[in-house]
């Protein structure tokens, strides 16, 4: 859709265009340039005058990467921690987030903010008191650790992401089914439930996403030998300097499904986080 | 818990002597204490004063003690040594010139991320339908990848002997860069990850702000324009207002975001950056793990987080007001 007014001297189409295919290159560049580094045979992949065209299509950086460190276990590893930290928190974040957008209460704002300031703290800044925590816990390396860890930012977001979509459901749908005799968790199950089941798979996947891609407590946290796929990507870099080829293979094995994934949830969630921010 | 929500509008009926209209809901009562929202909130509040308000608490109460290796491993209690970490960080002149470093990295990243970011918006506005689903793409394709991943692409990029944009800038006429190493020297380094982050971060702009520039009526715009405004005008004096919310809750979690830049910095620097590297965050880390003074590593990021509370302020007075709108 354009917004130019038809009739205003103005560049041309054609000029924002050429603009737009600008941005199209500079935004995805390094994505292709992993991707076909991944690919190249090694020898052109290691060039000081690298074809920006694909020179061949092979595995063997792929093999490689694979043959550096085990993959597959650091993997099962993400997955674990990733689900089961959203697990929870859509359970525990789906409950709480019923409480302040439909419930209008004493404390409420206190609620809010509280859960809006534990978003805002930086994790790093948490991570000494963390380690120290989970140390007295006998939770070091303990995959179990990392999930109670991984919560501190998953539940605020799951919250107040869902709280966004629970908002843009309207109350009359409750009230309506409340009035033809329904209790309030009936009318809950029945109307705002489905409602906002789309809306829960998206922050779903989008939580899984967050927890999936955290790299300082999986490596703070665990040692070398449990490590997630995020710390695995470290293994390329030596003493003696860094695998670029394989590198760019596992940076691909690690970011396609992600990518994929966010592909799917975008949309939904751009449309959650702007929920009343501009209505009013 | 205080009652210190007086100014939310009134949901359940106000407290009167008429007893309210039928069919009251079951559960629903008075304002005032009631049990169920608390019955469900209470899972969350558990979880979250376990894994934050604990450990906040601790970071608070190691900032004011000593805190090393002996300590970690329990052959000697913590000390309590009052005010002695601070006064050492806040005496040291490192310090100083890290705090300077990250507030100017921070603020070019902020700059950048929000400017591109609206730039990219309206340019999306006025391109046809196949440019913008590249461009969408081609966003949406950086905002997933993880920054793990973002962070040694780029480390790949921008390599002295193989990065293909030494060879790119070689072929312009007059520049040679074959070997350069970007990361010899800090601010260069430095402008390399504000490149990354920004790179990062431009995405989860765009998509918002083109999803607030929907919301802008276009008779409004129109309007403005048959009164004679320029496209300036029109950006300044109807766009920008209507998109304000949203451009403070933007800003603002960018300020909280790019403050706490971590990984790009650890990871582009296999993991030791150098002096003329250092961050906030990365300080806080090394003084903790690598040189075991957790007391003083704690009141580095302690004094961090005190540091984005204005900003964190602004946020939560905007959140407010949007969670205001139900």
């Amino acid at each position: 859709m354009s917004t130019l007014a038809p009739g205003t001297p103005r560049r041309s189409r054609a000029g924002w265009n050429l603009l737009g295919l600008l941005v199209f290159l500079a935004a995805g560049f390094p994505v292709y340039w992993m991707v076909n580094t991944a690919f190249k045979p090694a020898k052109d992949a290691i060039d000081p005058d690298p074809s920006l065209l694909p020179t061949g299509l092979t595995l063997d950086n792929f093999r490689r990467a694979l043959a550096i460190a085990d993959f597959w276990g650091p993997v099962g590893r993400s997955l674990i921690v990733s689900l089961l930290v959203v697990a929870i928190g859509i359970v525990v974040g789906t409950l709480a987030a019923l409480a302040i957008s439909r419930f209008d209460f004493r404390g409420r704002k206190v609620v809010i903010v509280t859960i809006l300031a534990v978003q805002m703290v930086p994790l790093v800044a948490m991570i000494i008191p963390v380690f120290l925590l989970l140390n007295d816990l006998d939770q070091y390396d303990k995959l179990s650790g990392l999930i109670i860890t991984y919560l501190t930012f998953i539940l605020p977001f799951t919250v107040w992401t869902l709280r966004g979509f629970i908002v843009n459901i309207p109350k009359e749908l409750e009230e309506a089914a409340m009035v033809d005799g329904c209790s309030r968790t009936s009318a809950f199950i029945r109307v705002v439930f489905p409602l906002l089941a789309p809306g829960m798979v998206a922050t779903s996947v989008y939580g899984f996403i967050l927890a999936w891609n955290e790299y300082l407590y999986a490596l703070m946290l665990l040692s070398q030998e449990h490590q997630t796929a995020t710390v695995w990507l470290g293994n390329f870099t030596t003493k003696h300097g860094t695998e670029y080829a394989p590198m760019m293979a596992g940076s691909t094995m690690m970011a396609v499904p992600i990518v994929i994934l966010f592909l799917l949830v975008q949309r939904k969630m751009a449309a959650g986080l702007t929920a009343g921010a501009v209505k009013g | 818990m205080s009652a210190a929500d007086t100014t939310t509008p009134a949901k359940a009926p106000p407290p009167t002597a008429v007893p309210p209209p039928p069919p009251p809901a079951p559960q629903s009562r008075k304002r005032g204490f009631s049990g169920t929202p608390w019955l469900l909130l209470a899972p969350c509040l558990l979880v979250l004063a376990l894994v934050m308000g604990y450990p906040l608490v601790r970071l608070v109460t190691l900032s004011f003690q000593k805190f090393g290796q002996s300590q970690l491993w329990g052959f000697l209690p913590a000390q309590w040594v009052g005010f002695d970490n601070f006064t050492g960080v806040l005496n040291d002149g490192e310090f100083w010139a890290v705090v300077v470093r990250t507030i100017v990295f921070a603020a070019g990243c902020v700059i950048f991320t929000m400017v591109g970011g609206m730039l990219v918006a309206l340019l999306l506005q006025r391109v046809s339908g196949w440019v913008k689903t590249l461009i969408n793409v081609a966003l949406v394709a950086s905002w997933g990848m993880p920054i793990i991943v973002a962070t040694t692409v780029f480390k790949w990029l921008f390599d002295a002997d193989y990065g293909v944009l030494n060879a790119l800038l070689s072929k312009l006429p007059g520049v040679d860069m074959i070997g350069h190493n970007w990361f010899a020297s800090g601010p260069q380094g430095l402008a390399v990850i504000m490149l990354l982050v920004v790179w990062g971060a431009v995405p989860f702009v765009v998509i918002t702000l083109s999803a607030g520039l929907t919301q802008v009526p276009a008779e409004l715009e129109e309007a403005a324009r048959l009164d004679g405004a320029g496209a300036w005008g029109v950006f300044r004096y109807v766009t920008l207002p209507i998109l304000k919310p949203i451009i403070v809750m933007l800003t603002t979690l960018s300020v909280i975001w790019d403050m706490g830049v971590f990984p790009q910095v650890f990871v582009m620097r296999n993991g030791h950056p150098e002096a003329e590297f250092q961050l906030l965050t990365t300080y806080s880390y090394d003084r903790a793990f690598v040189v075991n003074d957790y007391g003083q590593g704690s009141a580095i990021a302690l004094i961090t987080v005190l540091l984005l509370l204005g900003v964190v302020a602004v946020y939560m007075r905007q959140m407010l007001k949007i969670g205001e709108v139900e």
